[in-house]
């Protein structure tokens, strides 16, 4: 690692503060990610403003009947809340399909949007990477691209986003919230809160430099049935190839988002209208305009056996 | 590897499974020291294995290297020092976490258990015995971050926490081999002893693997 100097906040006031104080500071919270990376030297920050003990771990009803859950309410807890598992039920499964006990109970939900992708490229400092050097070009194209991106992806950067709770987020709706110094709070649509790459992979959410999440809110259940299909190469604590998230209504209708194979959660939602003609028709407006490479292009029909899946399951129960 | 060999060969195996006189030489130096550039000391105050230590650390130090390297618990083994492979496992506050993925200086007022907190060979847990009783390990390296591993484990379900094979999100957990299987995907055995561990976990839990 290289050298850093570090502070805990007591408030998400104070961290706040601390970040616009210091230039070359991010927070820590989990640590799960960050760590690793800055033993990697993938990640240097000069500074870390530790943001454990800041609060913003509950989890509370909203007025309109739905949850706002704290930026640092870790994976573990998120998934265990009886009022998750009992109305979000596909964020219970996404959780819990993710990373290994171990890591689900220290990583936080707002670190979990923020994790990095698993790109192996991204991963190698010996390789060029327009993630970690932004201009210096993409190993990873012309590479081995098995687990990586399908569409979405640019010619500068074909990574996906590795997160399963940000799949169930986003089939979800939900909003992600942001305080800065000033005290100015913003609402971001988990739809607009991961960015595509184009030109500049390293820019990866609309997040600003200032700005601390402080919680992500859910919408008022929707109901049906849910699904957090998640297809991998080994049956536990592996990323995913692909994953399907998916409510589907006793009538039919639903709406579904997929994992493993963009740099973004992937949700279409004119696909969801597609649901009750099957899952080649919503497999069709889903992956309009893919590129998969010669070697990962298995995710294309992938996508569509795992969709098929879940429908059946839905009208078998 | 030699100095591993020799330690092997003059001790029994329930000694080297109690984690404290198990001295595999992975790593002597301290990564942080290693470094040429040196950062400025960080106190920190955490009880491990209940009795309390205050240190002064490089904030680099992880929790793994601080209890390895600094309070000489050697119980807690590196593996890869990534978060894959859990040898590191510890009990911070209750949960389980990889100590290899947190850095020291997070932990202040923690309270830990180590491999080494939960029982020594005269007062074995009952997990460890477990261990012991199915052969729930070849070469022992990943065996401590196992039995810490384990122990929450049986916690967890015992909590209501559910996991990738839970099949009702809303029913009570159960303690099938399915699920001790599932939930312990965190720790790797290169040697293979799998079979064993959960058969070791469900000696102690009461249900059949």
């Amino acid at each position: 690692m290289k050298v850093f100097t570090y502070e805990r906040a007591r408030t998400p006031h104070e961290a706040v503060t601390a970040l616009a104080r210091t230039p070359g500071a991010r927070f820590i919270a989990g640590g799960t990610n960050l760590v690793d990376l800055m033993k990697l030297q993938i990640e240097t920050p000069e500074h870390l403003i530790d943001i454990g003990r800041i609060g913003l771990d509950t989890i509370d009803d909203t007025p309109d009947g739905g949850l706002r859950i704290g930026a640092l309410v870790r994976n573990t807890d998120l998934a265990t809340d009886m009022r998750v598992r009992r109305h979000y039920g596909v964020l219970s499964r996404a959780l819990v399909a993710g990373a290994s006990g171990q890591l689900r109970n220290k990583a936080t939900t707002s670190g979990n949007l923020l994790q990095r992708t698993r790109c192996s490229y991204f991963y190698d400092p010996n390789q060029p990477c327009n993630k970690r050097q932004p201009g210096a070009g993409c190993a990873a194209i012309g590479g081995v691209t098995r687990q990586l991106g399908i569409i979405g992806t640019s010619e500068a950067c074909i990574a996906t986003h590795p997160s399963d709770m940000a799949v169930a987020m986003r089939l979800l709706d939900a909003t992600v919230e942001t305080i800065n110094v000033h005290g100015q709070s913003r609402r971001i649509p988990i739809a607009d809160f991961h960015h595509l790459p184009g030109k500049s992979p390293h820019i990866e959410t609309s997040l600003n430099q200032d700005e601390l999440i402080t919680s992500v809110t859910l919408p008022p259940p929707v109901g049906g049935r849910q699904f957090y299909r998640k297809v991998r190469d080994r049956a536990s604590y592996a990323f995913a190839l692909v994953s399907v998230a998916a409510i589907i209504q006793e009538d039919g209708t639903g709406r579904v988002a997929v994992g493993g194979i963009a740099p973004k959660p992937w949700r279409i939602e004119a696909a969801d209208s597609e649901i009750p003609k099957g899952s080649e028709a919503v497999a069709a407006k889903l992956l309009a305009g893919a590129s998969p490479t010669a070697e990962n292009a298995f995710k294309v029909s992938l996508v569509e056996r795992t969709l098929a899946a879940v429908i059946q399951e839905a009208k078998a129960s | 590897m030699t100095s591993q060999t020799i330690k092997r060969a003059r001790f029994p195996r329930r000694t080297v499974l109690a984690g404290s006189t198990a001295t595999i030489m992975a790593s002597g130096v301290p990564f942080a020291e290693a470094q040429t550039q040196v950062s400025e000391g960080m106190d920190v105050t955490f009880e491990v294995n209940g009795r309390a230590h205050s240190l002064r650390l490089d904030p680099r130090t992880t929790l793994l290297d601080a209890l390895r390297e600094h309070l000489l618990l050697t119980g807690t083994k590196k593996g890869c020092d990534h978060g894959q492979c859990g040898a590191c496992t510890v009990i911070v506050d209750g949960q389980r976490i990889n100590s290899c993925l947190s850095l020291a200086v997070m932990h202040e007022g923690d309270s830990i258990t180590t491999i080494e907190g939960l029982g020594d060979p005269e007062h074995l847990h009952p997990m460890q015995a477990a261990f012991i009783q199915h052969d729930g390990y070849q070469c022992g390296y990943c065996t401590p971050g196992q039995i810490c591993s384990a122990v929450a484990v049986l916690d967890e379900i015992k909590s209501g926490i559910p996991s990738h094979v839970t099949k009702d999100l809303l029913g009570p957990m159960e303690h099938s081999g399915l699920e001790m299987r599932e939930r312990m995907s965190g720790n790797i055995c290169r040697c293979g002893a799998y079979s064993n561990i959960a058969e070791a976990m469900a000696e102690v839990a009461g249900a059949q693997p």
